[in-house]
């Protein structure tokens, strides 16, 4: 999020697409109940008629998937109602940059695409630039070629009747939320827009996310109370585990996991370090080398030298793609011979589960480290298989429970808050800290004695107490950093004084020379001389009033509660809505007041000092054209892989740039149903921490489908009835939940039905039934590698074995 | 389970007919003063989504008697959903794991094992399958040179997101000694 969620309170209007808080996020109502009560709007955009949209003011159908149509549609409706913020626009955004004459769209492609390869080249997309190489602009926002009037005529194509035949939304109620949601464009209003995986699961999830973020900057609400870009998140930790890098292509904080031939630590900094000449740039990621070095240190403490590069090269390197359904694909092929899985559980999580269930039994062993029995942990004794022919070595780990283990975890809206122990683990558990440090000691021992590259082994950096628990404390407080050695630095008009030792305040303290020790510069100012500044507890808000209780935990990046807050203000400082200021340029005292600025500079129009807003980005300016997507600088809106309908907007039915499995052949004459996946407040992600729990599987005791009244009558299903769903990976039994929260769509003179399953259930724990994920198709976004869980195609017959 | 849900609602109910009796608020039953009297708290947040409500666990003699809203948090106010409502039953569940279990190649069962025996054994695995699978240098097909990778072919690390940050960051440095590329969590999916 870049809001959090006490700020929902100050919006206008709340979107709510591809998600749905009532019934995922509950408590989260609470803050937009506020926002209704002080007028708010509450938008809900769904497939289906959700707890969210029962809620809401205003509701749309949208068929799964059709997002970007969605999107796109508003962002041509803004445009054309002249309802853009357009100080905001013209100032903070890319819209005035001018785009290289290469660049072209023509037949649902964007230039630069090799068909071999199915891969753009996005060098073809840049800037122009003038004779000192910084990119050409027009302020006036005329120029044919600026990225203003590239992306009013690239929406142009998205008109309301075009849009409202590709979503299957009515048109009345297409308008109805256009109008209320764009109304927010004044300086005055504040808009939000909340998604989860409805926007993220799907082979454009990247493209559906840049939709919301345009249509935000277009709006102006992007850095403002009441306003942002807010992803819910599913689970406690989420946003810590990203934070601390566990993807395949990150490095604690967001820094980029070394590629093959960065060759060593100057290639990978030359590579990762981005780079600006405009002197209004803040260019924060220029900051890449303090952070990569002072990581290195905390790995490697005091085997890091700058001689030895501090030990990069002790870091493996990727080369390719190594995403959790790649990693499945190369399990099912016998590649792997071990899996650790620290509380997850690929075989209800994953998509095709059957695939990846029998993909375990390719596995020499299996550790798994939970608090149940889990589908994964058991999948050798799974109903239909023989544990004879399965040789893979299981080890089960019992795992503490939250309330059994201290440390922090990091909520949606980035705040890092502290638990307590209050009891002893459960039997003979461990804390997963135990379990971690148990494995590194042991692999230190039996290195220490010889084998494949010791070194990253044995001289890691691991010293966290003597006890048989490592002391968290000392964790939380190298990932915060200290300095290795006494230090004096300068800052503007202060002089700060460091001993070797002390921990470092806050990240722009951090040094490239191994100066400083940091393992995740983000949460640096987290652990400081003041304390556990994520263990603070004091109620007072901010003298705003806005709900940011900026002494409560504290929050990532510098306890900055609104992220790119310098664009809540005019180029001069003042707030665009003074009641509802985030920051404001004290002009005689030279300084921000509010929450925490995106930096310490002066407002942007201070000719000597002041930065572009969006820090994050070299330019500084929130890109409505993208450089750096593998799907194009627009979002353009392609079908589902498996999609009854045509795409309606250009002859390329699917996403260009997405590799289709040859397995996945869509056929919907055999499976002629959308199937689409969702969450429930009484079950929690792949089961295991809810199916056990008396007082939750008495409320939902059972695997179900969802199905309209119309598609019930059809097959003469009855609500309670058992039935079979199938697609073209396999079939699940479940029992029928008819309602009138599903209806058809028309699309394309048709009426298309649609089928909602949970995903939630599997053959372990107290409360068993088929997995949704059965059912879902291996195949991701171009970007992210995110499965397409919400859009896909399969068939639904009475009856069944358990019938 | 100590309570069944319907007994708990029975109690609840019984505790509201008491509270509007008008008896005084100390005898109330239903004051949160009673039900933690003489019991020792700590507060908590929520494992489940990511909202992050506060909680407060209430123990007495090492057991967890009592998780219910913590009132003053900012974000939830007291208030619970359905599945931070039964948090109780994490801590008190007979389903919780407690042993460690190992189940040898082609066995039916699992077995009780020791922490010791089991850790002994996954540090042989883990080390067997990076000291054969780990590669070293690798040639690129498209520029054909050699290059460095460092990399353990053989084993995936998977998970984090119900993991604590301390214990995420440890996992992320680990893997990475370990030369794990396949490092991945539930944010993919």
């Amino acid at each position: 999020m870049t809001n959090h969620w006490i700020d929902l309170k100050n919006a206008d209007a709340i979107l709510a697409i591809g998600c749905n808080p009532a019934e995922n996020h509950p408590i989260s109502m609470k803050w937009i109940e506020a926002a209704m009560d002080q007028g708010g709007k509450l938008i809900a955009v769904d497939p289906r008629y959700t707890r969210t949209a029962s809620k809401a003011d205003y509701y749309a159908q949208i068929r799964p998937g059709t997002d970007i149509a969605y999107l796109g549609g508003m962002i041509n409706y803004a445009i054309q109602n002249n309802l853009i913020h357009e100080e905001y626009v013209r100032e903070y955004t890319n819209a005035s940059f001018i785009v290289n004459e290469k660049f072209d769209f023509e037949e649902g492609m964007f230039c630069a695409f090799d068909d071999q390869e199915k891969t753009y080249d996005a060098k073809a997309w840049a800037y122009a630039v003038d004779g000192a190489g910084n990119p050409k602009r027009d302020k006036s926002l005329k120029d044919p070629r600026c990225v203003y009037q590239q992306l009013k005529k690239h929406y142009s194509r998205y008109d309301v009747d075009k849009v409202c035949a590709i979503t299957g939304t009515k048109k009345e109620d297409y308008l109805a939320v256009a109008k209320a949601f764009c109304s927010t464009g004044r300086p005055d209003k504040a808009g939000t827009i909340l998604y989860a995986m409805g926007i993220t699961q799907s082979t454009h999830g990247t493209q559906n996310v840049r939709a919301v973020a345009m249509l935000q900057l277009l709006l102006g609400n992007i850095g403002i109370a009441g306003g942002g870009v807010n992803a819910l998140r599913g689970e406690s930790n989420v946003q810590g585990s990203s934070d601390y890098g566990l993807l395949f292509h990150l490095l604690p904080g967001y820094l980029k996991s070394p590629e093959f031939d960065n060759v060593d630590l100057k290639a990978y900094l030359e590579k990762w370090t981005p780079k600006t000449k405009d002197p209004k740039a803040a260019n924060w990621w220029g900051n890449t080398p303090k952070y990569t070095v002072s990581l290195l240190k905390a790995w490697y403490g005091e085997n890091a030298t700058p001689e030895n590069g501090f030990c990069y090269d002790y870091l493996p390197k990727r080369s390719g793609n190594y995403s959790f359904m790649k990693l499945m694909e190369g399990m099912g092929a016998g590649k792997l011979e071990g899996l650790v899985c620290m509380g997850q559980n690929p075989a209800v999580g994953g998509p095709d589960s059957l695939k990846t269930r029998d993909a375990l039994g390719k596995l020499k062993w299996l550790v798994t480290v939970d608090l149940w029995e889990t589908e994964t942990s058991i999948f050798w004794k799974r109903p239909g298989v023989n544990p004879k022919d399965i040789q893979t070595e299981v080890f089960m780990l019992p795992a503490a429970s939250s309330v059994e283990k201290e440390g922090s975890i990091s909520n949606s809206g980035r705040w890092a808050q502290w638990r307590y122990k209050a009891v002893e683990p459960c039997g003979n558990a461990k804390s997963d800290l135990w379990i971690i440090n148990a494995f590194a000691k042991k692999m230190k021992d039996l290195y220490a004695k010889g084998g494949a590259f010791p070194e990253p082994i044995t001289k890691l950096s691991w010293n966290y107490g003597h006890g048989e628990e490592p002391e968290v404390h000392m964790v939380a407080k190298e990932i915060n950093g200290y300095f290795t050695k006494d230090m004096t630095i300068v800052d503007k008009d202060k002089t700060l004084e460091f001993k070797a030792g002390d921990q470092v305040p806050m990240f722009k303290y951090l040094q490239d020379d191994g100066s400083t020790v940091s393992g995740c510069w983000i949460y640096c100012g987290s652990y400081t001389k003041d304390g556990n500044l994520m263990a603070r507890r004091d109620k007072t808000d901010a003298p705003n009033g806005l709900g940011m209780f900026p002494k409560w935990s504290w929050c990532w990046p510098v306890n900055r509660r609104i992220i790119y807050n310098r664009a809540s203000v005019t180029p001069d400082g003042t707030p665009f809505n003074p009641k509802r200021a985030v920051i404001a340029w004290d002009g005689l005292e030279k300084k921000w007041k509010g929450d925490v600025p995106d930096g310490p500079w002066p407002p942007m129009n201070d000719a000597k000092e002041g930065k572009n807003p969006f820090i994050m980005v070299p330019e500084g300016f929130g890109r409505l054209y993208a450089l750096d997507m593998k799907d194009g600088p627009f979002p353009e809106h392609y079908e589902p892989i498996e999609s009854p309908a045509t795409n309606l907007l250009s002859k390329v039915q699917n996403n260009p740039a997405v590799k289709v499995p040859k397995d996945i052949v869509p056929d919907a004459a055999k499976f002629p149903f959308i199937g689409t996946t969702y969450r429930m407040t009484e079950h929690w992600q792949a089961g295991a921490m809810t199916r056990s729990l008396p007082w939750l599987t008495e409320l939902v005791p059972d695997m179900f489908v969802e199905i309209s009244e119309t598609l019930g009558r059809a097959k003469g299903i009855k609500n309670g009835d058992m039935v079979k769903v199938t697609s073209q990976r396999g079939s699940i039994e479940c029992v029928a939940l008819v309602t009138s929260r599903l209806k058809p769509f028309n699309v394309q003179g048709k009426q298309i039905e649609q089928v909602g399953l949970p995903w939630h259930f599997g053959y372990a724990g107290a409360a068993t039934g088929d997995s949704g994920n059965v059912l879902t198709p291996s195949v991701g976004c171009a970007n992210t590698s995110i499965p397409e869980f919400k859009a896909f195609l399969c068939n639904i017959e009475k009856g069944g074995k358990r019938a | 389970m100590a309570v069944s849900r319907r007994k708990f609602l029975q109690g609840g109910a019984a505790a509201a007919a008491l509270a509007l009796s008008g008896g005084k608020a100390e005898a109330s039953a239903d004051s949160s003063e009673m039900r933690t009297k003489g019991l020792k708290s700590s507060t908590t947040i929520c494992p489940f989504c990511a909202v992050g409500c506060g909680l407060v666990v209430s123990t007495k003699n090492g057991k967890v008697v009592n998780i219910e809203g913590d009132t003053e948090h900012p974000i939830n106010q007291g208030a619970l959903c359905s599945k931070g409502s039964a948090l109780f039953q994490v801590a008190n569940n007979d389903r919780r794991l407690q042993k460690v279990m190992y189940r040898a190649p082609g066995s039916d069962k699992f077995e009780e094992k020791s922490w010791e025996w089991a850790l002994d054994k996954i540090a042989q695995r883990m080390k067997e399958t990076r000291d054969k699978t780990f590669k070293a240098k690798e040639v690129n097909k498209k520029d054909n040179k050699e290059y460095v990778v460092n990399r353990t072919e053989g084993m995936a690390f998977l998970g984090g997101a119900g993991l604590d940050n301390e214990e995420c960051y440890l996992w992320s440095k680990f893997g990475r000694a370990m030369g794990v590329a396949n490092l991945e969590h539930q944010a993919r999916i």
